[in-house]
């Protein structure tokens, strides 16, 4: 019996070889098209997977990754003993929540308003210039985030003129989070709302004349009408935003912050930054970021488990 | 069916409105200021409507700048390459990926889409182009973005709404995959092809990380990079290879301007005509793989 099965498995595999000949020579010209990029994401993506190794070890570029001694947790278990641990971890779940909790409902509200203005001429106008902020590049954002925020700049001008004092705010650690979070706002409200508002137009309107019959006023029917129906497309973008809690990216970071708001602003991958490419702790930088990767995967995976649970919508 | 235009209406119109003016003022307010007089703009406080004694004194020193004309020709150099590069390569992985009767195509997907979520990390990446020998050229910028994982997925879906009988038909008339390809899916894929030219126009026009860590050589900074120098230059940590802040220190106020208004004036203008397209690739991209 176990011989069969055992003989049986030998075969299915040669036959699953030579179909995958078959398959090769029949699709060639195909597979040669899919090689360059095979080729990239191997160089690019797996490669650096592989890399990723020297967490573990004492990487010194003399040595390579291979010849690096191992060294364990070493560098994982120097991070969570270091004064930078609890500071970037906080920052970077400080940051998060604000643009979660500030951030999040912005596109669904201007999505709704949108939605409710009557002269659609004018909604396609503020709906277009509402995606501008998203196309203009990160630097010339934080250029102008700059400007305007200098003690001199048009913000602290709008502020001095109902009675305020001057601040130099990208200097001041109290300012950091929330020239953070507004700027992503001015940056993403428009686009964000595009998906909302997709749904939107989705809704059947035959629901919106029932509700008119019963006498539901507009407020009302946006609660009774409107929201239910897109309340799954909100469910899923705000799982997708508690899994990537512990994700906030470096750019504009470490175009904004400097050591004078360091405090509040510098975040785990802005520290794997500084670590890895300014001050050339390989290793140790590499471990951070891999820990932190780690964490991000297992916190995806859940939302998206919930997701799939609460809205039977998923990421895969 | 006409309705009365009640008190909220009036309250949304002007809330939508100001939406729309926080949106574009600040790009209005920075051509403003950089037509303006650099010491007059100094003594300004508030809102600019028009600019303050109207000169094109800060153009003509851009333009002086060896530095930056030359960041826009490595900029243009790059968009270039770049772009046909990364359009060739996604849009025939794309077809592959899009065809459901190869046997590895699957598997295969899986590992590509898994790149989304694993990573290797920033210094495994540094660390991997360092070791191609590819540092301080421009292949460091182009070729670790080549593939954007995004972008094959909005193209595969785009060709998987080509017709299957379409295909087939052809193929019993003797068509080669190439010839299907080339003949029916891509002249049929025009949209999502053009929405992926775009989004891999803009990322790469708008792109200054990999340059900042991967070139040393100041003669190959893209505009981007050079513009973080002149923005935010006191801002940021010492550059990687020499810190070498000195010698923007020298840009007036108004200078800045011009140059944000530059570097940006090229995407807002051709953003009308596409915005549609723009939107377009959002919606394609959930539909998801």
């Amino acid at each position: 019996m176990k011989r069969n099965t055992s003989v049986n498995n030998s075969l299915h595999k040669k036959c699953f070889i030579s179909r995958l000949g078959r398959d090769l020579y029949k699709n060639k010209l195909m597979y040669l098209m899919v090689l360059p990029a095979l080729l990239f994401y191997f160089i690019f993506a797996y490669k650096p997977m592989y890399g990723a190794i020297i967490a573990f070890k004492d990487y010194s570029p003399s040595l390579g990754i291979e010849g690096s001694p191992w060294v364990g947790l070493k560098h994982i278990e120097e991070f969570f003993k270091s004064f930078y641990f609890d500071r970037t971890i906080k920052n970077t779940i400080v940051i998060s929540l604000a643009s979660i909790f500030i951030g999040f409902p912005m596109p669904i509200i201007f999505a709704l308003l949108i939605n409710e203005l009557r002269n659609k001429k004018f909604a396609k106008c503020v709906q277009t210039v509402s995606y501008v902020p998203h196309f203009i590049s990160i630097v010339v954002v934080c250029g102008m985030i700059k400007q305007f925020t200098l003690d001199t700049g048009l913000i602290n001008d709008i502020i001095a003129f109902f009675g305020g004092t001057r601040v130099s705010m990208l200097n001041d650690p109290d300012y950091f989070v929330p020239i953070y979070t507004l700027s992503n706002i001015w940056q993403g409200m428009g686009w964000q709302s595009i998906i909302y508002l997709a749904a939107l137009t989705s809704v059947d309107s035959s629901l919106y004349e029932a509700a008119e019959v019963d006498g539901a006023s507009r407020l009302r029917q946006v609660f009774t009408v409107t929201l239910p129906a897109i309340a799954p497309t909100i469910v899923t973008m705000f799982l997708l935003k508690i899994g990537n809690i512990l994700n906030v990216g470096y750019e504009k970071i470490i175009l904004l912050y400097n050591p004078a708001t360091y405090e509040t602003a510098d975040v785990v991958s802005s520290y794997v930054y500084r670590q890895g490419l300014l001050e050339f702790n390989w290793s140790y930088s590499a471990a951070i970021g891999l820990f932190n990767s780690a964490i991000n995967l297992v916190l995806l995976i859940s939302a998206n488990y919930l997701s799939k649970k609460v809205a039977d919508t998923s990421l895969w | 069916m006409k309705k009365k235009i009640s008190v909220f209406d009036i309250i949304n119109f002007i809330i939508c409105g100001l939406i729309g003016l926080v949106c574009v003022y600040p790009f209005y307010y920075v051509v403003m200021a950089s037509f303006s007089d650099p010491s007059k703009l100094m003594g300004h406080n508030g809102v600019l409507l028009a600019p303050l004694d109207s000169t094109l004194g800060a153009y003509e020193e851009i333009f002086k700048n060896e530095l930056l004309v030359g960041s826009f020709r490595n900029t243009f150099l790059i968009l270039f390459i770049g772009v046909a590069l990364s359009m060739i390569v996604t849009t025939m992985a794309a077809y592959f990926f899009s065809r459901k009767d190869i046997m590895l195509q699957k598997p295969l997907f899986l590992l590509v889409l898994l790149t989304m979520f694993v990573s290797g990390g920033l210094v495994p990446l540094y660390l991997t182009v360092c070791d191609l020998g590819i540092d301080d050229t421009l292949w460091a910028v182009i070729l670790p973005t080549a593939v954007s994982t995004y972008n094959l997925i909005v193209l595969r879906t785009g060709f998987m709404s080509v017709p299957e009988s379409l295909i087939e038909s052809a193929k019993l008339d003797g068509a080669s995959d190439f010839t299907v390809f080339s003949k029916i899916v891509l002249p049929l894929s025009k949209a999502p092809l053009a929405v992926i030219l775009l989004y891999y126009l803009v990322e790469n026009w708008n792109s200054w990380f990999n340059a900042s860590i991967f070139l040393r050589d100041k003669s190959l900074y893209p505009l981007q990079l050079v513009l973080r120098q002149i923005l935010l230059s006191n801002n940021t940590d010492s550059m990687m290879g020499g810190a070498d802040v000195g010698d923007y220190e020298s840009f007036s106020e108004t200078l800045k301007y011009a140059i944000i208004c530059i570097s940006t004036v090229p995407m807002l203008l051709i953003y009308p005509f596409l915005q549609k397209h723009f939107a377009k690739g959002v919606m394609i991209g959930a539909v998801k793989g």
